[in-house]
């Protein structure tokens, strides 16, 4: 398995490939920017929650906890910079007296973007010290809870908002298209998301990650700190998760703490759909998986409009009884018996 | 001079049942020590006392003169002391050459030191260890595909790469090809001779444990019954009486 995660040539090309792709797209497809944005988006989301449910085995249903987390800060960041939080919401961030011109707004990204990443960790490292001693099912509605509770708290804090959620600052007319500065950003954070996790999956790190996964009281017997472990790769995610709730926050534009910033009905379940559709446990399983994700949804949404979360729910039956392993550990898996044909052959 | 590892009064009961009743024992530094006793006789809970999988009731367990029986299995480790398992536990999705890997010395290295590679001589002395219990051609096999003997095996290559001061070895020729057992006492021997590896065997093929231990502690119903060198040991009345059930 760590063998399968490596960089290897031609893994190299096939990502120098998906890279050029990735730049030229919203200039070949200028009607699905946005789409193709949050597909980058959705690709981090699905990688992050790959990196602790799939390689190290602890299924997180609250990961959408660092998601809004990200989203929060850097909208406050942006605005905080600038004007009062508290009156800006108030505002309904509208008017014309919260004005951002193009240096105020992308000051407010360059600081909002990395404080989110910050933030989310340092709640993750927190959190995860409580959180990552519990295991297996209890993990798993612990921070089910944790996602839940956090929309709640949200949506309780008048000076973002509260209930009636937050704008992020609104793009100056005189930057030009902003649609495609965070087409690049969750761009630049997508490939730097895959190379950081390609490179971890490659230490010894990631090894210990998966005997966490396979037999953790094994690896604790064997001397392994698995508890730091946890936790760091529980905040590694969480930084990246963070960072792209941050430009999913300014892609969507308005905040509501139920349904975007902690939607754990919708971004919550996507990102382990997306990890599994793709092959958990995999670096391309998620990448794979988001894309085919992005499609289906967009597809569903587009011609079975009504009837598209129940077609969504069809799809999510069909993986797990169709592809228990995922696409990528399907695909690897016939290659894999056919090595073995061909191996035994004359 | 303190003994490496010592145990004095050891008690552990589950229930009603004293799995381990006023245990001591003495294992020096550069020993090699058999454990044997009928089956429900407590010595492996006496091996899960040691390495901390679960508290002592009572009693005292000391390693180079530190009390470790309020540790935790993680902390023991740490501290040099290695055990494989009667039924082998290994990380059964990834390969035999990964399982190798992330156990090479990782107790020696700091967390940071997770955060590259193998060192090169670590991962040479994984390969040396796989071609000695046969396992080379199984590289990329998932560990959880071998054969139980196989496993065993694999185990046992884990713990020694690992490097240990102290390795506790639960039952290490059951299920092992017979031809495979002579070779593997002698790798064990020469590990203790040239690696200064101190052992502590549970086992149940008295030949390899009369010829393989210096020194043998016999357990029955969690108390100590006898101990001595395993000439005497073997002779000992009490000790025949426990394995062959005279009253």
């Amino acid at each position: 398995m760590g063998r399968a995660s490596s960089l290897t040539p031609s893994r190299l090309l096939l990502l120098g490939a998906l890279l050029a792709c990735g730049v030229v797209a919203p200039l070949l497809f200028p009607a699905y920017q946005s789409q193709l944005t949050e597909l980058l988006i959705f690709i981090v989301f699905a990688l992050a929650w790959d990196l602790v449910g799939g390689q190290m085995g602890y299924n997180s249903f609250g990961n959408v906890l660092f998601v809004g987390l990200g989203m929060y800060v850097s909208a406050i960041v942006q605005v905080g910079l600038f004007y009062d939080v508290g009156l800006y919401t108030e505002a309904k961030g509208g008017g014309t007296e919260f004005v951002f011109d193009a240096d105020q707004f992308l000051a407010g990204l360059a600081f909002g973007l990395p404080a989110a990443a910050l933030i989310s960790a340092l709640a993750a490292w927190l959190l995860g010290s409580l959180v990552l001693s519990m295991r297996g099912h209890y993990f798993a509605i612990c921070t089910l809870g944790l996602g839940i509770a956090a929309g709640q708290v949200a949506a309780g804090i008048p000076w973002i908002g509260a209930g009636s959620g937050m704008l992020t600052p609104n793009p100056p007319a005189d930057l030009g298209d902003v649609g495609l500065l965070l087409y690049y950003l969750a761009l630049g954070l997508a490939v730097t998301c895959t190379l950081t996790f390609a490179w971890l999956l490659s230490t010894r790190f990631g090894l210990a990650l998966n005997a966490i996964r396979d037999d953790e009281d094994k690896a604790e017997a064997m001397g392994l700190n698995t508890h730091a472990a946890k936790v760091t790769a529980w905040v590694i995610a969480a930084a990246f998760l963070g960072m792209a709730g941050a430009i999913y926050g300014n892609l969507v534009r308005f905040i509501d703490p139920v349904e975007t910033a902690f939607a754990g009905a919708t971004i919550g379940v996507w990102m382990i759909l997306m990890a599994l559709l793709g092959g958990k446990g995999t670096l391309l399983g998620p990448i794979v998986g988001a894309i085919l994700f992005q499609l289906t949804k967009e597809l569903f949404w587009t011609f079975l409009l009504g009837w598209q979360r129940v077609a969504l729910g069809v799809l999510i039956v069909a993986v797990a009884v169709f592809f228990p392993s995922g696409i990528v550990g399907f695909v690897s898996d016939r290659l894999r018996t056919r090595e073995r044909a061909g191996e035994q052959g004359p | 001079m303190t003994a490496m590892l010592e145990l004095v009064g050891v008690s552990k009961s589950f229930g009603g049942i004293r799995a381990n009743d006023q245990v001591s024992l003495k294992v020096e530094q550069g020993a090699i020590v058999g454990l044997i006793g009928p089956n429900g006789s407590g010595k492996t809970t006496l091996f899960n006392a040691i390495a901390g999988a679960h508290p002592i009731d009572s009693g005292s367990i000391r390693f180079k003169g530190e009390e470790i029986s309020t540790l935790l299995a993680g902390d023991i480790a740490r501290k040099g002391i290695i055990r494989t398992f009667q039924q082998p536990r290994l990380y059964r999705e990834m390969s035999v050459a990964a399982n190798m890997l992330v156990s090479t010395a990782i107790r020696r290295s700091s967390f940071a030191g997770l955060f590259g590679r193998a060192p090169p001589d670590a991962a040479a002395r994984g390969a040396e260890l796989l071609e000695f219990v046969g396992l080379a051609a199984k590289q990329d096999t998932l560990a959880g595909d071998l054969s139980f003997g196989q496993q065993k095996l694999l185990e046992l290559a884990m713990a020694l790469v690992n490097d240990p001061e102290l390795l506790l070895l639960d039952e290490p020729t059951a299920g092992i090809n017979p031809v495979l057992i002579d070779s593997l006492i002698d790798r064990l021997k020469a590990a203790n001779k040239e690696r200064g590896l101190t052992l502590l065997v549970i086992e149940h093929n008295m030949p390899v444990i009369m010829g393989l231990a210096e020194h043998i502690y016999c357990l029955a119903h969690g108390k100590l019954l006898a101990d001595g060198p395993p000439q005497t040991v073997r002779r000992d009345a009490k000790v025949l009486d426990a394995y062959l059930g005279a009253a």
